[in-house]
């Protein structure tokens, strides 16, 4: 199973391992990994699981589409690299994953 | 039921045997079961459309796990409940928020003054808080000391444009409302400033347009960046410190801030109405779904009992036998019968359908 790595703002690493076809937001709140809220439960609906995805990994990790975009305008200190975990699905592509939550959720 | 209007503070109040705080698909159905037991509702919501969470935040995705709909919308099972909820003529008051909630009876025979943020008032037998997440309020922007400049300099609605005229205002945002607003102050306006983390805007094209074309006239300004602080002159507004895309600082002068971050839920005024609460969540028995308060329910998302799911069907649930125990406060001296609707002629009578 791939595994993915959530760094807290600290900078405290957490490899967890992630489910094909599952989200890296289901995959943090799974393992009880702290500093993603996902506030709607996954329905791209508020801006409460955002992560920045580290640089080695964005090409992989893909862009945010426009609804995810509109919503990350909710989102606080948005960077290039932010991305709304509940979107990002996990597969064997990812595998090594590693992503970073900001200092607070929206 | 009482048939005296009384004026409070020069308003005649609005008398009902059932008042549901949120129309949201519980509140909704509860004026299904309550309607079939002769209990006239008025639903109040802060939102200015029913339907609550399925309409805001997911009116396009499906829901699985409605008994008998495969898959359903969030505005499509909205839809469904308001029109099987016709035939018993609730009353909505949208875009109200419920301010204050007195007792005015005993536990046997409950009655309840309820005030909105628009100035209505209710008298009203029982009151059913189906408020789910709680009300939708502007989200506040995660800027430190924000919160010294709230109704102040910094507000997350407009009340009065006049209170904006000949002000540096600047507004953050690229939705409708942060573009709506633009447009409507930048006429009486010292100077606008918009500023957006991105060129994109999810507002109306036509009103980006509009933006777009002031900008180009040297009439206002379109910054892209995010606040990251406040800073004061004499304890006012005075600019905010911004970052751009490319991590470089600079400030925005201002002596006013709109900002529009979307909404939060949040449990709001019913934290002081003197319900026993448990992590903003309110306790209720399995039987009645009956809060710490005699009349006062609770149903949906924002009540807990031991074993509660926060699932749609729990909530319809919740109202049906609410119902029943509202309809014992109402109609006291009534003996409340059991029946279906697949065979009661007097149910269907209701419901406006042929036996």
């Amino acid at each position: 199973m791939p595994k993915i790595t959530f760094i807290d703002h600290n900078g405290t690493a957490r490899a967890v391992e992630g489910e094909i076809g599952a989200t890296v937001m289901e995959t943090a709140i799974r393992h009880g990994v702290p500093g993603i809220d996902a506030e709607c439960g996954g329905a791209c609906a508020c801006a409460t699981c955002h992560v920045y995805v580290d640089d080695a990994w964005r090409e992989a990790a893909g862009a945010p589409s426009s609804m995810e975009e509109d919503m990350l305008d909710f989102a606080f200190d948005v960077r290039p690299n932010s991305r709304l975990s509940c979107q990002i699905r996990v597969k064997a592509e990812l595998d090594g994953l590693v992503v970073t939550t900001p200092e607070r959720q929206a | 039921m009482f048939e005296t209007v009384e004026p409070v503070n020069g308003t005649e109040a609005i008398t009902t045997d059932a008042l549901i705080i949120g129309a949201g698909p519980v509140g909704l159905f509860a004026v299904f079961e309550l309607g079939l037991l002769d209990i006239r509702c008025h639903l109040i919501d802060i939102l200015p459309k029913v339907g609550g969470q399925c309409a805001e935040l997911y009116p396009e995705k499906p829901i699985y796990d409605i008994p008998g709909f495969p898959v359903v919308t969030g505005q499509g099972l909205v839809d469904n409940l308001m029109k099987q909820i016709e035939p018993f003529h609730p009353t909505f008051h949208l875009g109200e928020m419920v301010e204050g909630v007195e007792t005015l009876g005993t536990p046997d025979a409950p009655l309840f003054k309820v005030t909105t943020d628009a100035g209505k008032v209710f008298m009203t037998k029982t009151v059913l808080i189906a408020a789910g997440g709680g009300s939708f309020q502007p989200k506040r922007p995660p800027v430190p000391t924000i919160e010294d400049y709230e109704g102040k300099s910094v507000f997350y609605a407009v009340r009065r444009m006049e209170d904006f005229r000949d002000r540096s205002i600047l507004i953050v945002g690229g939705g409708d409302s942060a573009l709506d607003w633009t447009l409507n102050l930048q006429p009486i306006a010292k100077r606008v400033t918009l500023m957006h983390r991105r060129d994109e805007f999810r507002a109306a094209p036509h009103s980006v347009e509009q933006m777009r074309m002031l900008v180009a006239e040297g009439k206002m300004d379109l910054v892209l960046g995010q606040v990251t602080g406040l800073e004061a002159e004499a304890g006012a507004l005075s600019a905010a410190v911004c970052r751009a895309n490319d991590n470089s600082v600079f400030k925005v002068a201002c002596d006013r801030m709109l900002p529009f971050f979307g909404l939060t839920m949040k449990l709001g005024p019913i934290a002081e109405w003197g319900l026993n609460l448990a992590e903003n969540l309110i306790p209720v028995d399995t039987e009645k779904f009956e809060t710490s308060m005699p009349g006062i329910f609770a149903v949906g998302d924002i009540n807990t009992y031991p074993g509660k799911l926060k699932l749609i069907l729990s909530g319809f649930h919740e109202g049906a036998l609410a119902a029943q125990k509202v309809h014992r406060y109402v109609y006291p001296e009534k003996k409340l019968l059991f029946q279906y609707t697949t065979s009661s002629s007097s149910l269907q009578k209701k419901l406006g359908v042929n036996a």
